[in-house]
C-alpha cells in the first residue's frame, strides 16, 4: 500500500478500479511538466514546418441536453454514463486514460490545459463537475467533456500525419461507442451542438510555422486562396486570435458530405502545396536577403540568450525567427523537441507553475528569460 | 481584391449595408474591419459566431415570420424553442434536429453545401444507413452488369438486393 502523500495539484481524479497499475502511471506529470508526445517532432514527417497535427471528433449522448444546457441533475446522469463507459472498456488506450473533472481543479491548473491545447480557453472558464478531461498522460489523447459538444475526442501527433491521429481517435470513439448511444441520424451524420459540425464531426487541424511566407508578405494571398478551398486559416491559439510567432492553424471548414478520408487527404494535399511554398521562399530569402536574413536571426537569437526581461510576445517573435535560423542552419543546432516544449513553457500558467507561485508582470518576464536562456542552452548541448 | 480602406492588405471581410434601398458594399481587411467595427456594429455588438449563426439559422424568416407559431414551439425532449436558438446559433439537444426539421434544413444546406452525411457510421444505430450504402453500392453493379450485358450476375445481384430491402423493411 502506498500512503497518500500531500499533493501540491488538487485534483479529482476518477481511478479506474480495476487497474491499479495505470494510475501509477501519474497524470500529475501532465501539470508539473511541459513536454507532449506532439512536441517530438525529432523523426516526424516535415516536423520542421507542421508543428503537430490534430484531429478532433465531436459527438453527443443522443437523449441528454447538449452542455450549454446540462443542471445538476442531468450533468450527473451524464457523468455516471461516462465514467461507466470508461470503466467498462477493454481498449487498451481507453484504460490508459485519466478522467479530471473542474470542480476541484485550479484556475492555473486549468489554464496549463489551455496552454498546452487540451482544453479549449472556454472549456477552462468552468468549475462544474460534468466538465473535464478524459486524457492520456502524454497529452496523445484527450477527450473534452462537456466543452460546447458532450464528448469532443481528440489526437494530438507531431508532424503531419492526420491519418494516424484520425485512425487513433477514432479508435477512442469506437470504443466508447460500445457502451454510449450517440445522436446520429442517416442523413446528418454525427449530430452536434453548433450545425456547422454536423457529419463527420470532424475538424482536422495543422499547427504551421511559416516564417518565410509571412516575411515575404504572402500570407494574405495564400490564406485567401486556402478559405476558397474550404480551409480555415488561424492563429495557434483557435478561434478569434491572431498568429503569433508565424504559428497558423489549418483546418477544414465542411463536416458534411465529405468523408473522412477524404477530409484528411484534401487537406495533407493542400498543406504539402503550402509546405513546398513555404520552402522555395527560404530559399529565396536566402538567396536575395542572406545578409538581412542572418543579420535578423542573429540577433533574435542574440536577445533570447542574453535578455533579463522578455514578453510572452516578444519571445514567440523571436523564438520563430531562431526556429527559421536553425532550419536553414544558420545558428547552432537545438534540437526541434526543446523548441516545441519552450512555445508552451513561456506561456504565463507554466511559468507561474515553474515559480510555485504567483508572479507580477515583472517577475514573469525574468523568469520567462530564464527560462528561455537555459533552454537554447541545455538544448544545444544535446544535440 | 485590396482593402479600400488601408489599400494595403488584401480585402477578407465583406460588408453590404442597406441604405434607403441602395445596397453598398464595403470590402475591407480584417484589421481595419476590426477598427470600423465599432461604428459599422455598435461598440457593444460583436459580430461573435454565434451571433451570425443564430442569424443564418431561419435566415429565410422576414419580420412577419419572426413571430410565426414557430418561433414558440419547443423541442419535446429538452424544450428549447426555436426562438432560443436563433438567438444563440445552438441547438439545445440531438433530438432538435428532427423537431426542428424544416426550419434548420435549409440552413444547414447553406453552411455545408450538402446535405448527406458521407463519412463514419457508429456500429450501434448505423445498421440502416450501412444497408443502404450497401444497396446503393449493389444498384450501381446492377446496373453495370446489365450494361455488360451479364445477365447472370445481374440476376444474383438483384436477388441480393431484394434481401437487403427485405431486412430494412
Amino acid at each position: 500500500m502506498r500512503k497518500p502523500r500531500k499533493s501540491v495539484i488538487r485534483l479529482k481524479i476518477w481511478k479506474r478500479e480495476r487497474d491499479k497499475e495505470v494510475g501509477g502511471m501519474t497524470i500529475k506529470k501532465l501539470f508539473e511538466e511541459t513536454f507532449l508526445a506532439w512536441m517530438n517532432g525529432e523523426t516526424a514527417i516535415h516536423s520542421d514546418i507542421v508543428i503537430s497535427s490534430r484531429v478532433r471528433l465531436a459527438r453527443n449522448l443522443s437523449e441528454i441536453a447538449f452542455p450549454h444546457l446540462l443542471n445538476q441533475e442531468s450533468g450527473q446522469k451524464f457523468m455516471q454514463l461516462i465514467n461507466e463507459a470508461w470503466q467498462k472498456s477493454e481498449f487498451k488506450e481507453l484504460k490508459q486514460m485519466e478522467l479530471v473533472t473542474f470542480e476541484n481543479l485550479s484556475a492555473l491548473d486549468r489554464k496549463i490545459l489551455v496552454e498546452k491545447h487540451l482544453i479549449s480557453p472556454n472549456h477552462a472558464q468552468s468549475t462544474a463537475f460534468y466538465q473535464g478531461l478524459l486524457v492520456k498522460p502524454d497529452g496523445s489523447l484527450a477527450v473534452m467533456i462537456n466543452e460546447e459538444d458532450h464528448l469532443r475526442i481528440q489526437c494530438f501527433l507531431p508532424g503531419l500525419q492526420l491519418e494516424e491521429a484520425y485512425r487513433r481517435s477514432q479508435e477512442i470513439d469506437d470504443a466508447l461507442e460500445k457502451e454510449l448511444d450517440f445522436a446520429f441520424d442517416d442523413r446528418r451524420g454525427y449530430l452536434t451542438s453548433c450545425p456547422t459540425n454536423i457529419g463527420t464531426g470532424m475538424r482536422a487541424s495543422l499547427m504551421l510555422h511559416l516564417p518565410a511566407i509571412s516575411i515575404s508578405g504572402q500570407s494574405g494571398h495564400i490564406f485567401h486562396n486556402l478559405n476558397q478551398l474550404g480551409l480555415t486559416v488561424r492563429g495557434i491559439y483557435g478561434e478569434g486570435t491572431e498568429a503569433i510567432g508565424n504559428f497558423f492553424q489549418l483546418s477544414n471548414q465542411i463536416t458534411l458530405g465529405q468523408s473522412e478520408e477524404d477530409i484528411n487527404a484534401s487537406l495533407t494535399t493542400i498543406s504539402q502545396q503550402v509546405i513546398e511554398q513555404e520552402r522555395m521562399l527560404r530559399e529565396s530569402l536566402r538567396e536575395q536577403m542572406k545578409y538581412q536574413l542572418e543579420d535578423r536571426i542573429g540577433r533574435a537569437y542574440g536577445i533570447l540568450t542574453h535578455a533579463r526581461l522578455i514578453s510572452s510576445n516578444e519571445a514567440l517573435t523571436l523564438l520563430s525567427d531562431v526556429r527559421l535560423g536553425i532550419d536553414m542552419g544558420m545558428i547552432p543546432r537545438i534540437s526541434a523537441n526543446a523548441l516545441n516544449e519552450l512555445v508552451v513553457d513561456i506561456r504565463p500558467a507554466h511559468l507561474q507553475k515553474k515559480a510555485g507561485s504567483d508572479m507580477d508582470a515583472v517577475s514573469r518576464d525574468a523568469k520567462r528569460a530564464e527560462v528561455i536562456r537555459e533552454k537554447l542552452q541545455t538544448g544545444e548541448e544535446e544535440s | 481584391m485590396y482593402c479600400e480602406e488601408c489599400k494595403l492588405r488584401p480585402a477578407t471581410v465583406h460588408l453590404a449595408q442597406m441604405f434607403n434601398g441602395q445596397k453598398i458594399e464595403t470590402h475591407l481587411c480584417e484589421q481595419c474591419a476590426s477598427q470600423k467595427g465599432a461604428i459599422i456594429f455598435g461598440a457593444d455588438h460583436q459580430l461573435s459566431i454565434a451571433n451570425l449563426l443564430g442569424s443564418f439559422l431561419g435566415g429565410n424568416y422576414g419580420i412577419q415570420e419572426a413571430r410565426s407559431p414557430v418561433q414558440n414551439s419547443s423541442c419535446p425532449n429538452c424544450g428549447i424553442k426555436f426562438f432560443d436558438i436563433r438567438q444563440t446559433g445552438k441547438l439545445g439537444c440531438a433530438q432538435c434536429y428532427m423537431a426542428f426539421e424544416q426550419e434548420l434544413e435549409p440552413s444547414l444546406r447553406r453552411i455545408h453545401g450538402n446535405r448527406q452525411h458521407v463519412g463514419k457510421i457508429p456500429l450501434r444505430g448505423g445498421e440502416k444507413v450501412l444497408w443502404r450504402r450497401q444497396i446503393e453500392g449493389l444498384k450501381q453493379r446492377l446496373q453495370e452488369a446489365v450494361a455488360r450485358e451479364e445477365y447472370e450476375e445481374a440476376a444474383e445481384i438483384r436477388d441480393q438486393i431484394k434481401n437487403l430491402e427485405k431486412r430494412t423493411g
